[in-house]
């Protein structure tokens, strides 16, 4: 059941790194390598609650603010002394919470998403910078950073908890009948309702996952840097509904694959890694991700003109 | 109606993607006729040509076609409802004073005596949005009237429109006609096109079948032609006997609804008759818990439930055909596949997995029972004609295996191959012991399909007639006589 647009992006991406390996002796080193799979963790998890969201029909501009106010929240919350496992159920809810506010607003208020979600998104980050007066927050304790630290075949515990989750979200979307509903409703909310699909339960659902999962992002980077940082992740909600879209969802819903928006967000990853062993500078990458970005859809809206 | 025609058509050919919608067609027009075309499309031609005053024209889109004196009024309405009638009637041409300066004035006045022949009481200065279906129409007249259209294209005008609104078209098209302009009036409903066409052309399948004169046909030659085949009977026979109740309404009101209280049987058809604004349509979409039911009680197979979302309805085993069959019915950008899972993914669900596999034997099975054509289960709604998207409508709710049928107007703009089929399919479910609840502004079809008919006006039912003694006018008079009975 793998469309064509994963197996696409796949070879794409297989692509890309041979043609890398070649211009780089560095790229396909295990340090690389492992930098790269590390830095995608944040990026990746929300792609899996975007994916669900995007092909509900919803959007969320605010999962990169709540990722840095749940980041903060968490190494403030362990520095106060409060536990570890309890600080990270703690964000967790709030994240969960945040995502229920969204939804709430966009469900039940009839708010667009888009402005919803500005607002949602203004919000967290200006209070993640409230808490910490702009600084960041270290010296986390260790119980909290293990997190970050190696794991199974020297890759750190995130990643390997990213992963479950990639495969969990991907199995989920596609094969269970609860999350294929948001298919429906993104196709035409009006006939799912009428099909006797809940929409406005699954609609507040998918927000719900978007903010839980914003919050581990920020847990998880945090436990990384050893830092919380609430400017963290600024821009990169752009970042990852790009990559959903690159992987095969709409805007307009009805769309797209938990795995699609993960390559999604892979191949970008791999094209800012292979800039920067080039000594690109960092700037372009932000050109090129809107390039990529513009390609993708324009060859997408193409091959579709000529099925029809 | 000599010399020239004003509009001839001929071999004229268009191919859509895996069909080919029109071969070989011709057409003539006179000046101030109005011809009834069954069935038809209106997009660029493959090939073929048209004359216009006895010379070849050639459009490349809608444009070219306006300028030439060829209006069209499509199903789609095109306006923008945020902007007033005088805006949409001149859109991007409208009257502008020194410095470009939107000149209101002249825009009112001009608006205004083009709504005048229309026998309008619109103001120019109304949001289109606050204006009902037949009010729009007149507004796309208006606009094709502006551009000085010699050429009217209404298509499936009547659709959307109460039976008010559509007799006011009528008047409408014949002071149009008078005035010399040709109409080309394209409908599913025989009893109108006879009514108002001086000629009418039949088509079949992008086959032109004939153009007869009015007095040289009658519509049940008329319904032979479209069929292709002799229709011995239009209606399936009714029910022989039916069963106990399956879903009773007592006193059930919502909003200026009811009190209604209605029984229906298991394998029984009950129509429900009434004109726009009866609540018929209200009525029923509270029982599927689409409206609220603010009061009385609804009984399932002699359970009362509670119906607050058409969540709680399906649980229950009701379903629902919407009347809006493209904003609640289908799902257009989806596969058939799709939309005909949509309501009964439980049933192709095992440990919580959904089976693809037992998805597609549920949709061929479905496909098959239906007769729905299409190229396969993959293809995408919006490639399916309107009676086969109904049909899969249709289908969606029979893969749920429902105790309870509702359909609001569920022939409503489709063919009458189609139309035919879907009849057989409700009395084949009815003798299959379930419950069918229909809403139909088309008289004869109640009368042909239903065991009981309720009639509706004012919010209330008048009566229920029996099926077979129910008479047209007896229907009518109630229907429209309000609370008089």
């Amino acid at each position: 059941m793998v469309a064509f647009r994963e197996l696409a992006l796949i070879g794409i991406i297989l692509a890309t790194a041979l043609v890398m390996s070649q211009l780089s002796p560095y790229f396909l080193s295990g340090g690389n390598l492992r930098s790269v799979l590390v830095g995608l963790v944040p990026g990746a998890i929300m792609a899996v609650g975007m994916a669900v969201l995007l092909a509900s029909g919803g959007f969320d501009l605010s999962v990169a603010a709540v990722m840095a106010l749940c980041g903060t929240i968490a190494a403030w919350l362990t520095v106060q002394g409060v536990p570890v496992p309890m600080a990270i159920l703690l964000t967790l809810l709030l994240g969960l919470l945040i995502g229920s506010g969204n939804g709430a607003l966009v469900t039940f208020l009839g708010i667009n998403p888009l402005i919803a979600t500005l607002g949602t998104m203004s919000i967290a980050r200006g209070l993640a910078l409230v808490i910490t007066e702009g600084y960041n927050i270290s010296s986390l304790p260790d119980s909290f950073t293990q997190l970050g630290e190696q794991g199974p075949l020297k890759l750190p515990w995130m990643v390997w908890i990213t992963l479950a989750l990639i495969i969990l979200g991907d199995l989920a979307l596609r094969r269970t009948r609860f999350l294929r509903q948001v298919y429906y409703i993104g196709g035409n909310e009006r006939a799912a309702r009428v099909s006797g699909i809940p929409v406005d339960g699954m609609r507040v659902f998918t927000y719900m996952l978007s903010g839980t999962l914003a919050a581990l992002a920020g847990i998880l980077l945090a436990a990384r840097l050893s830092t919380a940082v609430p400017t963290a992740g600024a821009g990169l909600e752009l970042t990852v509904i790009a990559a959903a879209v690159i992987g095969g969802a709409s805007l307009a819903g009805g769309e797209g694959s938990v795995l699609g928006a993960v390559l999604g967000i892979a191949f970008l990853s791999i094209i800012s890694n292979a800039l920067t062993l080039l000594s690109v500078s960092i700037f372009w990458q932000i050109v090129v991700t809107g390039v990529v970005l513009i390609a993708a859809v324009s060859i997408d809206v193409l091959l579709r003109r000529r099925r029809v | 109606m000599s010399g020239p025609p004003l509009l001839a058509v001929e071999q004229l050919t268009k191919t859509y993607p895996g069909t080919r919608a029109l071969s070989d067609f011709n057409l003539e027009l006179r000046a101030g006729e109005v011809h009834g075309l069954i069935l038809a499309g209106v997009t660029a031609p493959d090939g073929g040509r048209i004359m216009m005053d006895g010379t070849e024209v050639r459009f490349a889109g809608p444009k070219e076609a306006q300028a030439a004196g060829i209006g069209t009024v499509f199903q789609e309405l095109s306006l923008v409802d945020g902007l007033t009638v005088a805006e949409n009637v001149f859109a991007n041409r409208a009257p502008v004073g020194p410095l470009t300066w939107l000149d209101r004035k002249r825009l009112f006045r001009e608006t205004q005596s083009l709504l005048q022949p229309l026998a309008s009481t619109l103001s120019p200065n109304r949001r289109v949005a606050a204006l009902t279906t037949g009010g729009r129409q007149i507004v796309e007249i208006a606009k094709a009237l502006s551009l000085k259209a010699r050429v009217l294209l209404l298509d499936e005008p009547t659709s959307a429109l109460s039976l008010a609104e559509a007799s006011n078209l009528f008047t409408v098209i014949r002071r149009l006609k008078a005035q010399g302009i040709v109409i080309v009036f394209v409908s599913h409903r025989l009893a109108e096109v006879f009514e108002i066409a001086d000629r009418i052309t039949i088509m079949r399948d992008g086959q032109l079948v004939g153009s007869y004169d009015r007095s040289a046909i009658d519509p049940e030659q008329a319904v032979r032609l479209m069929v292709g085949r002799v229709l011995s009977r239009l209606y399936p026979p009714r029910a022989q006997s039916t069963g106990p109740p399956r879903l009773e309404l007592r006193s059930v009101r919502s909003g200026p609804v009811g009190p209604v209280d209605l029984t229906v049987h298991a394998g029984e058809i009950v129509g429900l008759a009434g004109l726009v604004g009866s609540g018929r349509s209200r009525l029923v979409r509270a029982l599927f818990g689409v409206e609220r039911i603010d009061d009385g009680m609804v009984l399932v197979e002699g359970r009362p439930v509670r119906l607050r979302s058409p969540w709680h309805a399906v649980r229950r085993g009701m379903g629902m055909v919407p009347s809006d069959r493209k904003g609640e019915g289908v799902f257009q950008r989806m596969s058939l596949e799709r939309n005909l899972l949509a309501a009964a993914l439980n049933r192709i669900t095992r440990m919580g997995l959904v089976q693809p596999r037992a998805g597609r034997r549920l949709g061929q099975e479905l496909v098959r029972a239906l007769g729905i054509r299409a190229r396969g289960l993959d293809q995408a709604m919006v490639r399916l004609s309107g009676g086969n998207q109904q049909k899969a409508v249709l289908a969606r709710w029979i893969a749920t295996r429902p105790r309870v049928l509702i359909v609001d107007e569920p022939t409503q703009g489709i063919d009458v191959g189609a139309k035919a089929e879907i009849h057989r399919l409700l009395r084949q479910l009815a003798n299959d012991g379930l419950a069918v609840l229909m809403v139909s502004s088309d008289l004869p079809e109640l009368l042909g399909m239903c065991d009981r008919i309720a009639v509706m006006a004012g919010g209330r039912v008048q009566a229920v007639f029996d099926g077979r003694s129910a008479t047209e006018e007896g229907v009518m008079t109630l229907a429209a006589g309000g609370g008089a009975a």
